[in-house]
């Protein structure tokens, strides 16, 4: 709405000052994971020319803008006791780093899988006394995405024993079972099926690596388990709940698949 | 000799999931010699319609996966071998046990199956107990598909 009111000019000018200044933090001093690794491949590797650098140009790329949005929420008090993420973290910019690239985590406090999304309502609701924000709301997409970026660049490295090793397993479980009316698992298009056209897709590995994503034929950020979802619908199977333990283990068992791809958020995907 | 123990085996599978999941409303159809001789309706397949039902993204277009001669459609997909010709290929009882359930024809196979209601992991509510295809659009998309010849 704000945006909607604000002269162009300005909003472009408060818009580029921001994006460079994240843009300039991001680039000091951080190594770049490679975007093949033992033949585990980034969804950067499928798109077109045009795609990638839409995704490698902080200005123009369209992920950004949520970016912007992000660190308003990180430094904005919420609850009784007036707390920012801020207050206690200080500057995502040295406090996050590498978070995303471990996530999700076992956690003994909810003796269960939590992903990063999950993680901020656990932080407002433990620390700020502040409500949870929506699955797949703007706000969420938006800390999510910028928390991630902190760890742009940063090899996928998710622990996959000890207690979150069930976990795991129900994940791998998941995606090799066929699903829904086309009798379709995740395996049989993001395994043996990859660089296929499908209709106007080509297929990728289907890497969580670049999430939260841009989608471009959408038009909109999105999260890992919506596109969970989507996937299951494509095969008219039942999706399950955003934030459900199901996805959860898929989310697990996903990234794992994924270890050592760089952290890309925002990605720009067709 | 494997093909003719598979349809044998094809056959005895479906005759029991048939009578597992209760799917009375579909048609009832025999596999033999690897397809399906008989029509599953009376009414004889028409092309034209075959042909606007094998674009619908609602019956799961064959688009997805096959190339095909329709050339006012986009981004046709490469998951399957190319359609054209298959008339010449294909008798018109095996274009029929392809389309019904491909799994019969090959169990590994990615194609779905347009004319079969249960076995399904998590089906779509919207689509439990319903076929992509009825019956009579199963006979229309054969007589189209029985019209692709080699040039
Ligand atoms: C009152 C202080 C406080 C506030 C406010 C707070 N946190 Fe935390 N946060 C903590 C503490 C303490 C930990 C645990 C430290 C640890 O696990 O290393 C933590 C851990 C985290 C972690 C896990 C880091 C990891 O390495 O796994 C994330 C992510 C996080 N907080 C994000 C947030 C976000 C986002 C907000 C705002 C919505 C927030 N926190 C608000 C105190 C706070
Ligand atoms: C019918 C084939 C098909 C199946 C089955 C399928 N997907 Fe996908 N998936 C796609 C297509 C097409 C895309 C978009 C193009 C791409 O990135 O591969 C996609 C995209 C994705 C992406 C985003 C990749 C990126 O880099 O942005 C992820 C993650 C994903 N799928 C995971 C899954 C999971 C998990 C399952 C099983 C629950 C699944 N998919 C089942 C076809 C499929
Ligand atoms: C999800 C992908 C997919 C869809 C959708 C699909 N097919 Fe297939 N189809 C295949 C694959 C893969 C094969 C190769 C054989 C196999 O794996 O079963 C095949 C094989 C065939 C064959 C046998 C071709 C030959 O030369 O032996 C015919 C005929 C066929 N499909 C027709 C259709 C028709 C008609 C439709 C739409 C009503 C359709 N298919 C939809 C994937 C698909």
């Amino acid at each position: 709405m704000r945006d909607v009111t604000r002269p162009l000019a300005i909003k472009l000018l408060f818009g580029l000052a921001a994006l460079a200044a994240i843009a300039g933090s991001v680039a000091v001093g951080q190594t770049q994971a490679p975007y093949e690794v033992e033949g585990r491949k980034s969804g950067y590797l499928f798109m077109t020319p045009a795609t990638r650098s839409l995704q490698d140009d902080e200005f123009q790329n369209p992920g950004m803008f949520i970016v912007e949005r992000g660190r308003d929420l990180w430094n904005r008090a919420e609850g009784p006791d007036g707390k920012s993420c801020a207050s206690c973290h200080g500057d995502a910019e040295a406090s996050m780093p590498g978070v995303a690239a471990r996530y999700p985590v076992f956690d003994p406090a909810a003796n269960g899988l939590v992903n990063l999304e999950m993680r901020i309502n656990a932080e407002r609701a433990a620390h700020m006394k502040a409500p949870p924000l929506k699955y797949e709301s703007e706000d969420l997409l938006a800390l999510t995405t910028y928390i991630s970026m902190q760890s742009r660049g940063q090899p996928v490295n998710v622990a996959i024993d000890g207690p979150a090793q069930p976990f795991f397993e129900q994940g791998k479980t998941f995606y090799e079972t066929r699903r829904g009316q086309l009798d379709l698992s995740c395996g049989q298009c993001h395994e043996d099926r990859v660089g296929m056209k499908l209709r106007g897709d080509v297929i990728s590995q289907g890497q969580l690596n670049g999430f939260p994503i841009h989608r471009l034929s959408w038009r909109a950020m999105l999260s890992r388990h919506r596109i969970f979802a989507w996937c299951n619908t494509s095969v008219r199977s039942e999706p399950y709940e955003l934030g459900s333990p199901e996805y959860l283990a898929l989310e697990l068992y996903v990234a794992w698949r994924g270890r050592g791809l760089p952290i890309e958020a925002p990605a720009v995907r067709r | 000799m494997l093909e003719l123990a598979k349809t044998i085996l094809a056959a005895a599978v479906l005759a029991l999931s048939a009578a597992a999941c209760g799917a009375a409303d579909l048609a009832a159809y025999r596999v033999e010699n690897g397809g399906v001789a008989a029509p599953l309706t009376d009414e004889p397949g028409n092309p034209a319609r075959g042909r606007q039902i094998v674009r619908d993204m609602g019956h799961v277009t064959c688009l997805i996966c096959h190339r095909m001669p329709i050339p006012e459609e986009p981004d046709h997909g490469e998951i399957g071998p190319s359609l054209e010709g298959v008339g010449s290929r294909l008798s018109v009882a095996q274009l029929r046990l392809r389309l019904i359930d491909s799994k019969q024809v090959n169990p590994d196979s990615v194609m779905p199956s347009y004319y079969r209601t249960g076995g399904f992991t998590r089906i779509g509510a919207q689509f439990e107990g319903r076929p992509i295809y009825s019956a009579q659009q199963i006979e229309d998309v054969v007589a189209y598909l029985a019209l692709l010849k080699d040039k």
